[in-house]
């Protein structure tokens, strides 16, 4: 379970996060919201890479701020990037099992090839990610995610620019990891029918704050959601 | 669960299978062609040549352990030194004052001259680790000016008392000694060589497994890396003092090559032309290093012997470093196979035209 309590986050003037509070329960979570609502800002904190003004993050009863940035993977944290960043210099074996975990020898490297086995989409252990497509970079990126028992997995837009047939296939991946993995996952997508296809709740950011939040179905046709992303009556 | 449990086993006989294939050498030519160069370097070549040339490859086998080191700081983590020339004097004079000071075997005083070296390359990396780029390489080069001073002061030891064993003396001086078994210059030119093999193979056992894996991650991109949960500082300074020991250890082999030692024949220059032909020769592949040490110590032997001055070698290594840096990222070790090959189909061509 992921308790966030009143985050804040201000780049000089501007206020990224507004006293965002919410919870994130179990399975897997969707995250949306317009752009510059506030979404990469929030994986960032939770990254480290941006210390919040103020708040608390809760994390299956761990205080994840006041942990050293690079040792929250060792802790169970993943994250995938907007702009995809596998190590291309590698191989796909190697990009997974750099993740820092506390399995070791034999059972880490079982761990990370059943990672790749898992993502499927014809991954070979030795390639070279160099060498690879869009969508199998894509690929590694989440098996690097899904590796070293993880227990909260940030994916941040894993299908921007993918063709649909590569997002389908990214969907039943996503849609299984809470089963391989136990882990708690939050998705940020833009792509709406990624989100409703994986995702069992969802929360809407919209400048900072967040709007709604429930079931996705329901969360999709409220009124505040609509206004938010396409603009009220008056102005159009 | 027992569902759960058989399902486990399967995955662990199939990367079992997987993991089988992940221990094949990965280019089992390469490994061939490096184990017969090795063996040639080893035991035809001291035969082949004379003292003279003898003396430059020796020259070789140490500069291409210093420019391993550099190329790893820079090929593989992204850290400009100019200060490698200052950290291989740091080795050799800690190598030679260890010489005259005890009676312990030579290769054991080179492992501690590696070992101090890393120590002092250490603390000098714990502030410049935190800079990048142009600062780094600023940083480093006022350490390899400041050495220079510093050396021209205290002198390389000479067999005389008190810490810095310089007695000042001109002449009748003792010379600093050699390992037992590699008294003769061929024989020392094969140790040298041993010793750089076993410095490529650590620095290829480091590129091969965790720390190869974390540098290459914070080269390309250091959110990533931090994501993994690497930790970027601590990779960066492991990445410098394992440049910083093995460096050391060169320092050793020279003390051992040269005998005697003059602060005069260590200038800041050698800093700056070390980082040239690294990148000349290619910091991305370890033979690159090999082939920057044949370009800083064989070609001016090369140029000595025909009777030239080797101060055309500096005009060489700009335009070098200059085509390097535009048209060549990887170095001569990726480029000369690419040019070798248009040239011979530029051969065959006019063959047929004609």
């Amino acid at each position: 379970m992921l308790e966030i309590t009143d985050l804040t986050v201000r780049y000089g003037g501007v206020t990224s996060l507004d006293g965002m509070s919410l919870t994130f329960e179990k399975g897997t979570c969707g995250l949306i919201g317009p752009n510059g609502a506030g979404k990469t800002t929030f994986f960032n904190v939770l990254s480290g890479f941006v210390r919040p003004a103020s708040g608390a993050v809760r994390a299956f009863g761990a205080d994840l701020l006041t942990m050293a940035h690079y040792r929250r993977a060792r802790w169970g944290l993943r994250r995938t990037f907007q702009t995809e960043q596998a190590i291309e210099e590698l191989s796909v074996y190697d990009n997974v099992a750099m993740i820092s975990s506390s399995l070791r020898g034999g059972a880490r490297r079982a761990d990370a090839l059943a990672a790749i086995e898992f993502v499927g989409g014809g991954l070979s252990p030795l390639a070279k990610v160099g060498t690879l497509g869009a969508g199998q970079r894509r690929l590694v990126e989440v098996a690097r995610a899904v590796a070293g028992q993880p227990r909260l997995i940030l994916l941040d837009e894993p299908a921007a620019g993918l063709p649909d047939s590569e997002t389908a296939h990214l969907a039943s991946v996503i849609r299984g990891i809470p089963e391989h993995t136990g882990a708690l996952t939050v998705l940020v997508d833009h792509d709406m029918s990624l989100v409703s296809a994986v995702c069992e709740t969802t929360a809407v950011l919209d400048f900072g704050r967040l709007i709604a939040s429930g079931p996705t179905a329901a969360v999709l046709r409220d009124e505040h959601v609509m206004r938010a992303y396409l603009g009220t009556a008056e102005v159009l | 669960m027992t569902g759960v449990d058989t399902e486990r086993s399967a995955a662990a006989t199939v990367a079992g299978q997987r993991l089988a294939l992940l221990r094949r050498p990965e280019r089992p030519v390469h490994l061939l062609v490096t184990v017969v160069l090795v063996l040639f370097a080893l035991f035809a070549l001291p035969s082949l040549m004379s003292l003279y040339y003898t003396g430059y490859m020796t020259l070789v086998a140490i500069y291409s352990i210093v420019t391993l080191g550099l190329g790893l700081l820079v090929g593989r983590v992204g850290l400009y030194s100019l200060g490698q020339g200052a950290i291989l004097q740091i080795g050799a004079w800690t190598a030679a004052r260890l010489l005259f000071a005890t009676a312990q075997p030579f290769p054991i005083v080179i492992i501690e001259a590696g070992l101090v070296t890393m120590l002092i390359g250490g603390l000098i990396a714990l502030p410049a680790i935190r800079l990048r780029g142009l600062y780094l390489a600023l940083i480093t080069l006022m350490l390899a000016g400041a050495f220079t001073v510093v050396l021209a002061t205290v002198n390389f030891p000479n067999g005389g008392g008190g810490f810095t064993g310089y007695n000042g003396q001109q002449s009748h001086i003792p010379p600093i000694r050699r390992p037992s078994f590699a008294g003769t210059d061929a024989a020392y030119y094969r140790f040298a060589v041993v010793v750089a093999v076993i410095m490529f193979i650590l620095v290829y056992a480091h590129l091969r497994t965790r720390p190869g894996r974390a540098w290459a991650a914070i080269r390309q991109s250091e959110p990533a890396a931090l994501a993994a949960g690497i930790n970027i500082t601590f990779y960066k300074l492991w990445a410098w003092g394992l440049a910083a020991f093995i460096t050391g250890v060169a320092g050793g082999v020279l003390a051992g090559r040269d005998v005697y030692l003059y602060s005069i024949n260590f200038t800041t220059q050698d800093s700056i032309i070390l980082l040239a032909v690294a990148l000349m020769g290619g910091v991305y592949s370890l033979w690159g290093a090999v082939i920057a040490a044949l370009l800083m110590q064989l070609l001016p032997a090369f140029l000595q012997n025909l009777g030239l001055s080797y101060a055309w070698l500096y005009i060489l290594f700009g335009i070098g470093v200059l085509q390097v840096l535009t048209t060549a990222p990887a170095g001569l070790v990726d480029q000369f196979p690419k040019d070798m090959k248009k040239l011979g189909g530029l051969i065959m061509k006019l063959v047929r035209h004609a």
